[in-house]
């Protein structure tokens, strides 16, 4: 017979197998609390409208009534819109004008201004601090730089005896100039992201490019550039999503005109549902400007990923 | 090629602070050379100094007898192996090692021979097309050498590369560092604060502190004949074991007389010794342990630290001063027994209030 005494080691060690271990992991409800206020805001404010417009894409509706369900009506009748397609190319237009310049003037800015001394610190507040400005100061003030016969260009052109282009009036400048005063508001925020990335390059790595006999030309194509691809890329798809929603600055410096070729797809919006109260098609408009967004992000995005393997 | 490297006069200001105080140096032609001294020392910033990535504010540094200090780094002909690496993180390895080359107009035939080469010393030629960041951090190491390989430098400047490896792996570094060097036969430069790789790999030691240099020697000169007390202290583990004593010139040898009434017959003559207060120094190995009231002091025994082929004991003497001896590696002696310490003296080391060493004479 086994008279040995019970080893008390089993049976301690069986009482805590059944204790379970804390996961730290494992979900804690309660947490739920914290992003509660944040899906609230997040559902009513974002999603219900999404749904929203698109459902009222679909039908003819005004402000008193939703109207009638139509199909694709509204979407027909846009495409048939001259008006429509102009403002859509306009706005491709002014894409194109902003996104460019923002992305290489901001990254020249950046190279420029990417150094310790007190001059540099002072400009680069300088050039951020257009981006405070609400649009109305921004219109203002370009409005005055462009204004025929008393405005700052025409008197800069006056000292030279020569006529400053019609920057708000010329329908082949309008444009050009709402484009001008965009990228002057816009370029802080571009310049601040490249800035932060050159200052994230190592030192060490442009000391070893000095050693590799790199000359300033070689250094930035094959050091520098390559170093903030990724927040190039970001740069562009901000912007083109920030540029495609472009409203005050056409609405304020040139009402859309001369001959809607400044309208771009938001004040199109913006007139067809709120001053000839046609809510579908305006909604329809508003998903078109969706989709676009989306495509051109989303293309961008695809384009540039396969090139940007940094490590 | 190879290079011999001048170092006159050098000094080093950043703003009101002096790193480097009027320094001069020369290294040898195929020399490897240690800069060895702790942080803050001065020793990177001379070895900055000497690739064109920090300023002489004075002084001149010349390779091969031609002033080099005013030309910019990538004209110096030398290569430079960095503490992080730096490697470029979106180029591939083999990109890494050609840009140097290219940026010169290298034909890419003679540039393909040359990482080829530099690949197959390295023992990396599969790991030519990946990217650093799918590198483990000793083949970023060897990476970063074969960079250096490639341009056939007139000299090598190390900046503690191997302080970011692991134990194991440092220490194989340290080996195929030795035969690299022994392979190229050329000039290399090695700083560092970590004394045994300054040992094991220089021909000769710069030990730096405080914007100087303390001495220059080879790695057992360093060791044996100390110029400095900050040498002594400096290199060795553990560090050498330091007595305030009173010497006794009346003899040809100096006796040195520890508070408490011990003392220890040196074999450094009296003659060139004037003043009375010396530092007493001796390495721990050469402090044998025997029988209590057997050797020079009595101690208890603190600590012991059994290393394997030693073991060292930390001892307590009367006047509560620490003394580190050695004992075998299967020492019997245990924590709180009482233990005799014998010193020799020949192998002791009298250092003067501002620091300066003496030794017994050479043999």
């Amino acid at each position: 017979m086994d008279d040995r005494p019970t080893m008390p080691q089993p049976a301690i060690s069986a009482a805590s197998a059944r204790i379970p271990s804390v996961d730290i992991y494992a979900p804690q409800w309660r947490n739920f609390i914290f992003v509660a206020p944040f899906l609230f805001f997040f559902t009513t404010l974002l999603l219900v409208p999404l749904f929203w417009g698109m459902w009222l894409s679909f039908h003819k509706a005004d402000t008193f009534s939703s109207g009638n369900f139509v199909g694709l009506g509204n979407y027909i009748r846009l495409f048939h819109d001259k008006v429509f397609l102009q403002s859509v190319w306009n706005t491709f237009y002014f894409v194109l004008l902003t996104v460019p310049s923002l992305a290489l003037i901001g990254l020249f800015l950046a190279l420029c201004l990417n150094r310790r001394t007190r001059s540099a610190a002072v400009l680069r507040t300088l050039f951020f601090s257009s981006s405070v400005l609400s649009v109305t100061i921004v219109t203002l003030i370009w409005r005055i730089v462009f204004i025929p016969n008393v405005g700052l260009l025409s008197t800069i052109y006056g000292w030279f005896g020569a006529t400053a282009p019609a920057f708000i009036s010329d329908p082949d400048l309008a444009m050009i100039g709402i484009a001008i005063a965009t990228v002057w508001w816009c370029i802080g925020l571009p310049m601040m992201l490249f800035l932060s990335a050159l200052q994230q390059i190592p030192q060490d790595i442009y000391e070893a490019a000095a050693l590799d006999n790199a000359n300033r030309w070689q250094t930035l194509r094959s050091i520098t550039l390559p170093s903030i691809k990724r927040t190039f890329i970001l740069v562009v798809i901000v912007q083109i999503v920030l540029q495609f929603q472009l409203f005050g600055q056409a609405w304020l410096m040139t009402r859309g005109g001369p001959n809607n070729l400044t309208k771009p797809i938001v004040l199109y919006i913006y007139d067809t549902a709120f001053r000839r109260w046609d809510l579908g098609m305006g909604a329809a408009a508003s998903e078109i400007l969706f989709v676009l967004i989306l495509i051109a992000a989303m293309a961008q995005y695809l384009v540039t990923r396969n090139k940007a393997d940094m490590t | 090629m190879t290079a011999h490297i001048e170092i006159r006069n050098v000094s080093k200001h950043f703003g009101a602070m002096t790193v480097l105080d009027d320094l001069s140096l020369s290294i040898e032609a195929r020399e490897f050379i240690v800069f060895l001294g702790p942080s803050g020392c001065g020793k990177s910033t001379l070895l900055r100094m000497i690739a064109g990535l920090e300023t002489v504010d004075s002084g001149e540094i010349a390779i091969n007898n031609e002033r080099i200090d005013h030309l910019p780094p990538g004209k110096r002909g030398i290569a430079m192996v960095f503490q992080s690496y730096a490697l470029y993180p979106h180029m591939s390895v083999r990109d890494n090692m050609a840009f140097g080359l290219e940026n010169i107009g290298m034909s890419r035939g003679v540039i393909d021979e040359r990482i080829n080469e530099a690949a197959r010393i390295l023992e990396m030629p599969h790991l030519l097309e990946r990217k650093p960041g799918q590198l483990s951090g000793g083949q970023r190491q060897r990476v970063a050498i074969g960079r250096a390989i490639v341009k056939e430098p007139k000299a090598f400047l190390f900046d503690e590369p191997l302080s970011n490896l692991d134990a194991a792996l440092r220490t194989r570094t340290r080996i195929e560092l030795a035969q690299l060097h022994q392979r190229l036969q050329s000039t290399m430069i090695f700083v560092t604060h970590d004394q045994v790789e300054a040992m094991t790999l220089a021909d000769r030691i710069v030990v730096m502190n405080n914007r100087k240099i303390e001495q220059i020697g080879s790695p057992m000169e360093i060791y044996e004949r100390p110029a400095t007390k900050f040498v002594a202290g400096f290199v060795g583990a553990p560090a050498m074991n330091f007595v305030e004593v009173t010497l006794d010139r009346s003899n040809g040898n100096a006796t040195a007389r520890f508070a408490g009434g011990m003392s220890v017959q040196t074999e450094i003559a009296s003659g060139q010794l004037s003043d009375d207060e010396y530092t007493f120094g001796i390495r721990s190995e050469d402090v044998r342990i025997v029988p209590a009231g057997q050797g020079n002091a009595d101690g208890m025994v603190d600590v012991l630290e059994r290393l394997g082929e030693r073991t060292l004991i930390y001892a307590r003497l009367g006047n509560g001063q620490q003394i580190v001896g050695s004992d075998v590696g299967n020492s019997r002696v245990a924590v709180g027994h009482k233990v005799g310490l014998a010193f020799d003296g020949r192998k002791s080391h009298l250092f003067n209030k501002a620091g300066r060493a003496w030794h017994a004479a050479e043999v």
